[in-house]
């Protein structure tokens, strides 16, 4: 029982790491935060990120932006984002949902091919793909369109999602709707009733990344879309960084706003997000 | 919750539908909201001239400008009528994205200065109308200087004799668009007429010693960005600031200062002369109503539309008679400072920027061996040398066009293959049936496969196989392997010489190496804390640690590069204050690679983290019980049970994150950028330099990204098999 004694010292010393670590991961958020609330500060070398003068004008400007109509453009932007990061979660996760399914239960002709090709989508740098896809959605007519994002950034979420419900479908046992089946249901309805429901956790986080790939997307928003009312909030946080001239202060404060979502849905989802990965790295 | 759903469908679907009235006219800049307001102003005395006219502004962010109008004008999804700097219309006009304005009658070309409507013709073509120039001129506190200083050196001899703190000057001395007005003064020039690198010689290396000198004596700060700029000269503590007009809307009001022309520099005996950018508003070569186009690109640069935009946009307006007043001393009624009509000055004694493609491929390897200059100890004559030779590796001739004849017989021929021997695989009994058991996992499987195939897979594809193809934008032909071969062969360079694919190869596998490593360890030890039994405040904890993953990237990255400032980051702050020297980070390959570094590991823990965190839940409790009641100590459980436990269920999430880590570009180009002298870039961020700063040549960065996969993809295998052979043996 050697461990008992000393316990109040490592218990510290835990914390002492801990804290550490929650200070140097805060510390560059800190230093945004102030770009953002000091608008015009003079520049000198500081240890902490404290500003000495507070002023919202900087989140005043970007969040009140307005169109020659009047319309709230901000609102607009926020609502875009929303929605197409949504349904790019929701279409991810209906499309992969199925396939990693199969890719868990089954035995088929492909499957080796299909989970080799599911990494290879990774390693592909998109560089050379942004033209090929212009002008595919160009062809379909959805350039300008919520739809054409949603579907292009819901298939580039596809591979990574089936990797991952894959890892959280084999962590199930195979008992429960064997069960179920044994009791009359079929195996699509064994796996909507009994699978689906017990991969909750994996599911809400699969959503998460399919969701936080569409929030932080700048590139092809902006070659798809042409009309302001239809960018995306990373596209408009570009608006601040111009040729000649850029405003950080704004930047910053845009970059706040954009962030606060996401750090809501994490700390909303926190929980499941660490039994979600949990099925995932059985992979 | 459903009907919700389909609500927003049918609004979001009705949105992208919007009425098209009879006349109207489509209008792109990438102006910020001073100008676009001026320009608004005269888009609406235009509508008000013609009744029943639309005009349309749209913004479009600067970034994504150029290769926006390179994909949308093809595709008719293009502006009538835009905006942009006359250095890009020698990539529009060869690519056919603009069309000639048309005749101009004697009035209108006395409107503007010859220089400026030259600047906007190609081969004796007028493509465009001078609306607004954009230059460099010399901001003087006069708190601070009562009386502007006349030369160079008399602002160099301020130091000392200004209160505590203060800069005598404040400019970008790293950027070469700046240190070019040096350069004329000196006679020098960035490239010729031609397009050959003429940034060489007497000028060139007085140029660079005189900035080295500047930044030595502490007359200008170090490692200046705009930013930097904007903030010392608003707070008053830089006397003077070599600025373009830009910077204004951002300095405080209550600052008391003047605008004058750029100083002489008595050693060269002539005058600071900047460059001189001519923003021309051009009419597309898809315009849907060419007339109507060209009569608002006409107005919009006139008298009135000019005058307008001086007014309320305050911009420095190209054509003359707005500036014209009753007496030659006065100031327009627009301009009550006087500081616009500096900056007309400075643009009629400034030197406009060079159409040939070459100008924009000039300005890196020049800041580069600034930089290099100012920062290490090399002589501006091998700096120099150097940059010549960047240059023209970036500008090289194109392969030749090569017959396609070949290997389309080669790919015909494989297919066949392909095909005969899928038809006789299918005839395989065994096979049939194997298919046919197939068949259910199918229908789970189909519309992913067809999705992913669709739009992830095909677009891939075509990009890998532009990698085939060489030339400028859109503007491509083929070349067969040529674009491999010259990677590969390091383009008639050492094999591990500078900027060789084997040496940033070399960069790229460590940077993925030592990420890792931090990223798993530091995200194990993390989660093992934190999945300590009774852990007080593990909840807050977690949500705080996570942090560094829920903010965009994009930005955090930002952050930490100004964390890593010479003279006003953070990390030498602290540095300072507990003694220590303070480091010029990006000064050395080493430290700039370790602020790459520092910031990826920072962005990439979380992950890691909560994987583990899941991997140490899924383990199961009564191991460690057993284990208890086996008499094993706390050690003997971490490595008897935890690691082996740990090991298979993390091994995934370590691929995955090499390969992302591989392709990391978002680091790698906004902190370090590739400094020094490029010897931090990875693959990737080569790829990306390729196609977005080196004049878009996409085959090539395709073929970098080919060349990125073909790697990835055959070590995750190699390593793949190896983890599973060991697996077997064990």
């Amino acid at each position: 029982m050697s461990e008992r004694r000393g316990g109040l010292l490592v218990e510290l010393l835990v914390h002492l790491a801990l804290l550490t670590a929650v200070v140097v991961a805060l510390y560059p958020i800190l230093w945004v935060i102030t770009l953002a609330v000091s608008p015009g500060e003079a520049p000198e070398p500081r240890v902490l990120p404290i500003p000495s003068e507070w002023s919202l004008d900087n989140f005043r400007e970007v969040a009140g932006r307005t169109d020659d109509d009047g319309t709230w453009l901000f609102g607009v932007q926020l609502f875009n984002s929303l929605f197409i990061s949504a349904a790019t979660a929701v279409v991810a996760i209906a499309i992969a949902t199925p396939a990693a399914y199969a890719m868990s239960r089954f035995d088929f002709v492909g499957k080796a091919g299909a989970t080799r090709t599911i990494l290879a989508t990774q390693m592909f740098p998109g560089v050379a793909a942004a033209i090929p896809l212009y002008l595919m959605m160009d062809f379909l007519g959805l350039i300008d369109t919520r739809t054409g994002l949603i579907l292009v950034y819901a298939t580039t979420s596809v591979p990574f999602a089936v990797f991952q419900l894959r890892g959280a479908f084999d962590g199930i046992p195979r008992d429960l709707e064997e069960a179920a089946m044994v009791d009359g249901a079929t195996r699509f309805g064994a796996f909507v009733r009994v699978v689906l429901p017990a991969a909750r956790p994996a599911l809400a986080v699969t959503c998460l990344f399919a969701f936080m790939t569409a929030w932080n997307e700048f590139i092809l928003a902006a070659t798809f879309m042409n009309e302001e009312a239809m960018f995306t909030l990373p596209v408009v946080l570009q608006r601040y960084v111009g040729e000649y001239e850029s405003r950080w202060g704004a930047f910053a404060a845009g970059a706040i706003l954009v962030s606060v979502p996401v750090m809501a849905l994490f700390y909303w989802l926190q929980r499941h997000l660490v039994g979600g990965l949990a099925g995932a790295v059985k992979g | 919750m459903r009907p919700v759903l389909a609500l927003f469908a049918v609004l979001a679907l009705l949105g992208t539908a919007a009425p098209a009235t009879a006349q109207e006219v489509v209008f792109w800049h990438h102006y910020g909201d001073a100008e676009a307001e001026g320009l608004r102003a005269a888009v609406g005395a235009f509508e008000r001239e013609h009744p029943g006219v639309d005009v349309r502004l749209v913004h479009t962010p600067f970034g994504a400008y150029a290769s926006k109008l390179e994909s949308a004008i093809p595709t008719g999804h293009g502006p009538d009528v835009f905006i942009d700097a006359h250095e890009r219309l020698g990539t529009y006009a060869r690519a056919g994205l603009v069309q000639p304005i048309g005749e101009l009658g004697l009035a209108l070309r006395l409107e503007y200065e010859p220089e400026h409507l030259g600047a906007l013709a190609v081969d004796e073509v007028q493509y465009g109308l001078p609306v607004a120039l954009k230059t460099a001129a010399l901001y003087v506190n006069t708190d601070l200087l009562p009386t502007p200083p006349d030369s160079l050196e008399e602002i160099a001899a301020l130091r000392g004799r200004l209160p505590e703190g203060v800069w005598p000057l404040v400019f970008e001395a790293e950027s070469s668009y700046y240190d070019a007005a040096l350069l004329h003064a000196w006679g020098g020039r960035l490239i010729d007429e031609d397009g050959a690198w003429a940034f060489e010689g007497e000028a060139a290396e007085r140029t660079l010693a005189t900035i080295r000198e500047l930044t030595r004596a502490g007359v200008v700060p170090e490692e200046p960005n705009g930013d930097l700029v904007t903030q010392l000269f608003g707070s008053g503590q830089a006397a003077t600031a070599i600025g373009g007009p830009w910077i204004a809307g951002d300095l405080p009001d209550d600052l008391s200062y003047t605008v004058v022309a750029l100083p002489r520099v008595e050693a060269a005996g002539a005058a600071m002369r900047p460059y001189v950018t001519i923003e021309g508003v051009f009419v597309a070569a898809e315009a849907r109503e060419p007339e109507l186009a060209r009569e608002l690109a006409l107005f919009l640069a006139g008298s009135d539309g000019s005058t307008l935009r001086a007014r309320i946009g305050q911009q420095v307006v190209a054509a003359r008679s707005p500036w014209q007043t009753e007496r030659a001393a006065e100031t327009p009624a627009f301009d009550p400072s006087g500081r616009l009509t500096a900056f007309r000055r400075a643009a009629s004694d400034g030197i406009p920027m060079s159409t040939h493609a070459n100008m924009r491929m000039a300005f890196e390897p020049a800041m580069r061996a600034i930089r290099k200059v100012l920062r290490g100890d090399v002589a501006p004559a091998n700096a120099l040398a150097e940059a010549r030779h960047r240059f023209e590796d970036v500008t090289r001739p194109l392969p030749p066009e090569r017959s396609p004849t070949v290997p389309l017989v080669v790919v015909g021929l494989v297919l066949l293959i392909v095909a005969i021997s899928a038809v006789r695989r299918a005839r395989d009994p065994q096979f049939r049936e194997s298919l046919r058991a197939s068949v259910p996992a199918y229908r789970y499987v189909a519309h992913a496969a067809l999705a992913v195939g669709l739009l992830v897979i095909a677009p891939l594809a075509v990009g890998a196989a532009t990698s085939l193809f060489a030339g400028y934008g859109t503007d491509m032909h083929y070349v067969g392997l040529a674009n491999y071969a010259d990677i590969l062969t390091a383009r008639g360079g050492e094999l591990l010489g500078h900027g060789s694919f084997y040496l940033v190869l070399l960069v790229t596998v460590l940077w993925t190496l030592l990420n890792v490593a931090f990223h798993v360890g530091i995200g194990v030890a993390l989660a093992l804390l934190l999945n300590r039994p009774g852990l007080l405040l593990k909840g807050p904890y977690r949500v705080l640690l996570i942090l560094p993953w829920a903010v965009p990237s994009y930005v955090t990255a930002l952050s930490w590069k100004g964390m890593f400032h010479r003279q006003f980051g953070a990390i030498n702050a602290i540095l300072e204050a507990a003694g220590a020297e303070p480091v010029s980070w990006f000064a050395q390959w080493s430290t700039a690679f370790a602020a790459n570094v520092a910031t990826n590991v920072w962005l990439g823990f979380p992950f890691m983290m909560v994987v583990t965190l899941g991997a140490l839940a899924a383990i199961p409790k009564d191991l460690y019980e057993a284990a208890a009641v086996d008499g094993a100590n706390a050690w003997q459980r971490f490595r008897l049970i935890t690691v082996p436990n740990l090991k298979p269920m993390l091994a995934p999430a370590v691929v995955m994150g090499s390969v992302w880590t591989f392709n990391m570009f978002n680091v790698v180009f906004l902190v370090s950028g590739g400094e020094p002298d490029g010897s931090t870039e990875i693959l990737v961020s080569e790829a990306y330099r390729w196609a977005f700063t080196r004049s878009a040549q996409y085959g090539y960065a395709a073929a970098y990204a080919v060349l990125i996969f073909g790697i990835l993809f055959f070590s995750t295998r190699v390593i793949g098999r190896r983890v599973e052979g060991m697996g077997g043996t064990a």
